[in-house]
């Protein structure tokens, strides 16, 4: 994690970059998370980048269930020369899950930016692919949302897959 | 079933991209060339699980490659999220199944962060030595199931006879021989047994010799070789433009590893080098592993000479189930026993990222806690679903047979990429 100095460094730059971009800084331990406005997110990361945060490790999406808004996309950031990490973090709400992607910037969050709209519903816009990556293609719902049903689905064998209402499809 | 989805109206235009690739399109034409597009797997004994490739050709040539996902998902992140934070170190390991110390480690080392507890000296050495060992069992499957792939079939049954030494010696010091459940919030769950030490140094006066064997088994094999050397290579900024970490990068000659940048576990005591290739082909991809294997060796042969006594968990007894003994005779361990085994422990609220060099790359774990005793968000980062980004990137214009060659290389654990 960044120092006092340099995380003021970094709040400054992105500051400066984009005016209100920045919405608080959270210290947890071992781990310091920027929270920034979705739709900065994209010239957010770049500030990262000139900034030396040129490596992006990592994509999460989280759901804060019950907290509004309830979704969350976290960028774990890696400066190979500090050998420093600091995440940019960002909130939406479930009622508009939309924010832009940034994988034509860094084409390393594909994959992973596919995997938080299959598991959350995150509708990343921009994103040259975005289907579902882990979930068949007819899945509907996004299961690891808190709210989401645990159980429930009936596992289809050879001898009760005519029970199940429209298996074939 | 399906939950309630207030973005569904959003939705709809995306549904349309979601969409799989329909079968009456597989006939391309490019000018006068005729496009073929072949599905490879996702049964295919070539793609190291139900990795599923859909690939274009132009004759033998590959025009484009689309790996598809998912055929292993299993829902362990959601599953890990029922349980209380010590019974999700079984699931987690299970992601990626050829290396589940790491998987215990980035997801223990996590959630270590978030209580802030300090690691006993032994319990990381112990750490250190499994994971490294499990490095090299990690790194066997791979070479003897890619020298597999590439037609080289006695590689496997040596590779193998070494990994069955190293599942005998995670056996005896967890019981298990895969999934050993031996790290643990805190530390380990036990002291190594007696004799153990001596049969880990037995292996490891082995190893380096065989490691040069199985080399020479390859390194002389000319069909192998003309298989691996200059073909699809990567440069080092387009590994890390798609994120690739690990053997991989290190192959094209960038030498990061977190081991070194950023210890973890006490590494930094340890003397070891970290192998390099310097063209980024398949051969390079191949020698760089077969050289940490040897360095993996060097690490678990320091971390046995320089052990150090003590307790192999942590003493906070809110974290750690109190030893057998204790509970006889302390009314106080009992309670701390029954509220550990009943509820588990409650993590402070927070988000902790824990990165660690796993196999195949950073192999990290993302924890969010929101105070109770489960963890709200239990998300992997997993080498292999990042690494595969590049995998169209390097077989590009190159021939079928290059590609499979390539993705044996990538090494993909498909438990990892779909979770």
């Amino acid at each position: 994690m960044p120092d006092a100095e340099t995380l003021e460094r970094l709040v400054g730059a992105l500051k400066a970059s984009d005016g209100d971009s920045v919405i608080q800084t959270v210290e947890s331990p071992g781990r310091v998370a920027i929270e920034v406005k979705p739709e900065s997110i994209v010239g957010s990361l770049e500030v990262m980048r000139a900034a030396g945060y040129e490596f992006l490790a990592s994509v999460h999406g989280v759901d804060y269930y019950p907290h509004e808004p309830r979704l969350g996309v976290d960028y774990e950031l890696l400066s190979r020369e500090a050998c420093d990490r600091v995440a940019l973090t960002l909130r939406v709400s479930t009622d508009d899950p939309q924010l832009p992607s940034v994988t034509p910037a860094w084409p390393c969050a594909s994959n992973q930016e596919r995997e938080a709209y299959d598991m959350f519903g995150l509708i990343f816009d921009g994103h040259p692919d975005l289907r579902r990556i882990l979930m068949p293609e007819d899945y509907e719902g996004h299961p690891q949302r808190r709210d989401f049903p645990i159980g429930g689905e009936p596992v289809l064998f050879t001898h009760n897959e005519h029970n199940v209402p429209r298996w074939f499809e | 079933m399906s939950a309630a989805d207030p973005g569904a109206r959003q939705l709809s235009d995306y549904r349309k991209m979601e969409q799989s690739v329909t079968i009456s399109e597989t006939t391309e034409f490019d000018g006068d060339r005729e496009l073929l597009t072949l599905n490879l797997g996702p049964h295919h004994p070539a793609t190291h699980g139900v990795l599923r490739l859909l690939v274009t050709l132009d004759g033998e040539v590959i025009r484009r490659l689309q790996p598809i996902y998912g055929y292993l998902h299993t829902g362990i992140e959601k599953t890990a999220e029922q349980k209380s934070y010590w019974k999700a170190i079984p699931v987690v390991e299970r992601m990626d199944y050829v290396s589940y110390y790491f998987n215990a480690m980035a997801y223990c080392g996590a959630v270590e962060t978030l209580l802030e507890v300090e690691i006993p000296q032994r319990a990381q050495y112990l750490r250190v030595i499994h994971m490294e060992l499990n490095r090299i069992m990690s790194h066997l499957v791979f070479l003897g199931t890619s020298a597999l792939d590439l037609g080289a079939i006695s590689v496997w049954w040596y590779c193998f006879r070494e990994r069955e030494t190293l599942l005998d010696l995670f056996e005896m010091s967890s019981g298990q021989r895969m999934h050993t459940r031996y790290f643990q919030i805190g530390g380990v769950i036990e002291d190594i047994p007696d004799g153990w030490i001596e049969q880990v140094r037995k292996f490891c006066a082995i190893m380096p010799e065989r490691a040069d064997i199985y080399g020479d088994l390859l390194n002389k094999n000319e069909i192998f070789l003309q298989r691996q050397r200059d073909v699809c290579p990567l440069p080092v900024e387009t590994l890390r433009e798609y994120g690739v970490t690990g053997p991989l990068l290190r192959a094209a000659g960038d030498p990061w590893d977190l081991r070194k940048t950023m210890p973890y576990s006490s590494y930094e005591d340890f003397d070891f080098q970290i192998p390099i290739g310097t063209k980024g082909d398949n051969y390079d991809r191949f020698q760089v592993r077969l050289a940490e294997v040897k360095e993996s060796v060097k690490i678990i042969i320091q971390a046995l000479d320089n052990l150090p006594d003590g307790p192999t968990i942590t003493e906070d007894r809110k974290i750690a189930l109190p030893p057998r003994y204790e509970l006889a005779t302390s009314m106080e361990a009992l309670i701390h026993h029954f509220k550990l085994v009943t509820e588990g422990m409650r993590v402070p609220a927070g988000e902790a990222y824990y990165a660690i060099e796993g196999a195949r790359g950073e192999l990290g774990c993302f924890v969010r806690s929101d105070g109770s005793s489960k963890p709200a968000r239990v998300h992997m980062r997993d080498p292999s679903l990042v690494n595969m980004q590049a995998a169209p990137a390097a077989t590009e214009g190159w021939l079928i047979a290059d590609m499979l060659a390539t993705v044996a290389m990538f090494d993909p654990i498909i438990g990892g990429v779909d979770r």
